[in-house]
């Protein structure tokens, strides 16, 4: 009997580990100092490029010529060394791994800390630093501590207006910024059945926010459905509800629209607290709600209508982009008076296409709301697509109604 | 493996935005990092981390898994950083920078003396003694090397 972590690993936790890696990723951003510290390290070769992929999506397209050329001496690198990449526009990391690459039981590292986003299709996958990344890229493998477990318990079914961005902030409400640090979360429960994939996504995404170094759901139907989607065929785990540290219940028929107020992700309140808050922009997007649910969520809802607000979209991958406009949502976010930009990270990590000035206010389906970290002076409330879109219908922050 | 410095004392929850903000990333130029280092938590604290240790509370670097932080508190000189408790992609990024980490329960006060010893698994601080959470024996064998890059080259 064992965690999907200890299984995956094949070790009980507490123990260290190396272990090969399957997947191992970096982006623009952490790519570059992998790739110094690549260099540090005097290797030439690498034993197994086809493992390793580079997602360029932190600052897509550049902002400036120093962006520009570090990002080209990477994409030299990735044509020389054989590491297939996935340039501008492709999307965000761990949205385009989510699109076939990773597997249910597969070992992934990422460098960048939301890499725990892929545990939602039974992987065991964790963020790394970019030296880390370097020693995956020269040896295929890395060393763990298989970590101890928490179950998140699921109950019921989520309901309009309420949806799984309010879960994640739910959770991580109740674990607080450190009550997962170094453990794993398994999100398990009749509840977990319910949720979609890209649901699961943005409950695995918030994992980190907890402290977590991974958050897994076993593959079952849904993961099989949707890996079929990308032309891959998986087969389901079987949970076996063991060895859990503790348990977290949550109640999916009491969730109700939340907000992170600033500057703690774990500092969540019902959105009915905070509606009023002026806004200055609204963000839709990132690896925790850039997702084509979350885009049709949001759409449902501005359709014939204009925002009140500046209003920026970013789609999580092209997949995503494609996908909104063959079903018409995206000219429905257009049509309302929203700002499309390319699939990447957009404006999360303040450092371009919607950073925030002194004293503005911005609500956005991100998963970070740290002082500064938008644009210096700026606050960030964290909320879903739903509350978003409703939001910027109004200018200020407002409860979304029943759909 | 030992060291000591005079004590800085942060708070819990510093997450690497504050260490360094994502508009410092794009660059190769470390000395950059290091002069910005915890701008938007206090701007005057760059200029007094060198030959410091840092202590701060629980969950010591938490957010991002930006490597640029450690460098940055490296590369500004700190000796090392103590905490309640770390994330733990900035634990593990400290140790393969070189930049020692300590877990331990101290009592801090700004300016105070703090001595380490690794291998002895205590803390000191202004003479009074802390047990230190023992750190794997591959993390100590990266620390003693000064990093992943230099541990890599002398098994390679």
């Amino acid at each position: 009997m064992s965690t999907l972590s200890e299984a995956i690993l094949g070790a009980p936790a507490g123990s260290y580990v190396d272990r090969e890696v399957d997947i191992a990723f970096a982006h623009d951003g952490t790519g570059v100092l992998a790739r110094e510290a690549l260099r540090e390290m005097g290797v030439e070769h690498l034993p197994h490029p086809e493992r390793l992929r580079l997602v360029f999506d932190h600052i897509v397209p550049a902002n400036t010529g120093t962006t520009a050329t570090l990002q080209a001496e990477l994409r030299e690198y990735a044509r020389v060394s054989g590491i297939e990449l996935s340039d501008a526009g492709g999307g965000i990391c761990h949205q385009v791994m989510s699109e076939g690459v990773v597997r249910p039981g597969m070992v992934v590292v990422g460098a960048d800390s939301h890499t725990c986003t892929l545990g939602a299709l039974g992987a065991f996958a964790t963020g790394v630093g970019a030296t880390d990344m370097a020693a995956v890229w020269a040896s295929g493998s890395t060393w763990f501590r298989v970590p101890e477990t928490i179950a998140v318990n699921l109950t019921g079914h989520l309901s309009s207006p309420a949806e799984p961005k309010d879960v994640a902030l739910a959770y991580v409400a109740e674990l607080g910024m450190e009550g997962a640090t170094y453990r794993a979360l398994e999100f398990v429960g009749d509840g977990a059945a319910t949720i979609s994939m890209d649901g699961r996504l943005t409950l695995s995404n918030m994992a980190v926010e907890t402290g977590a170094k991974a958050g897994m759901f076993y593959a079952d139907a849904v993961t099989v459905r949707h890996l079929a989607e990308h032309g891959v065929t998986a087969s389901p785990q079987a949970p076996e509800d063991c060895c859990y540290e503790r348990t977290v219940a949550i109640n999916l028929d009491d969730i109700v629209p939340l907000v992170a107020v600033p500057h703690r992700v774990d500092t969540v309140r019902e959105a009915e607290e905070v509606a009023g808050t002026h806004l200055d922009q609204v963000f839709v997007g990132t690896c925790t709600n850039g997702r084509y649910e979350d885009l049709a969520r949001f759409a449902r809802i501005v359709r014939g209508k204009k925002v009140a607000v500046r209003t920026l979209v970013f789609p999580a991958s092209r997949t995503v982009l494609a996908r909104a406009i063959a079903t018409g949502v995206l000219a429905d976010i257009v049509d309302a008076g929203c700002t499309v930009g390319s699939p990447g990270c957009g404006p999360c990590l303040g450092a371009h296409m919607g950073v925030l000035g002194e004293g503005e206010v911005c609500l956005s389906t991100a998963n970070r709301n740290f002082k500064n970290r938008m644009g210096v002076g700026g606050e960030v409330y964290l909320a879903s697509p739903s509350t978003a879109a409703a939001s910027a219908l109004a200018g200020e922050i407002t409860v979304p109604e029943v759909a | 493996m030992q060291g000591s410095g005079p004590a800085v004392c942060l708070g819990r929850d510093i997450d690497t935005d504050l260490i360094i903000a994502g508009r410092y990333l794009r660059t190769k130029n470390r000395s950059v990092w290091a002069e910005h280092v915890f701008e938007d938590l206090d701007p005057a604290l760059a200029a007094r981390i060198r030959g410091s240790v840092i202590v701060a509370g629980r969950n010591m670097g938490c957010g991002s898994s930006r490597e640029q932080a450690v460098v940055a508190l490296r590369e500004a000189g700190v000796v090392a950083v103590v905490a309640e408790s770390f994330a733990r992609i900035f634990f593990r990024n400290a140790v393969n920078v070189g930049l020692p980490v300590i877990e331990a329960s101290v009592t801090c006060t700004d300016g105070a003396r703090v001595a380490f010893d690794l291998d002895g698994g205590w803390i000191e601080v202004d003479g009074e003694r802390y047990p230190a959470r023992p750190l794997s024996e591959k993390m100590v064998a990266i620390l003693r090397a000064g990093g992943l890059v230099p541990y890599w080259r002398s098994w390679r």
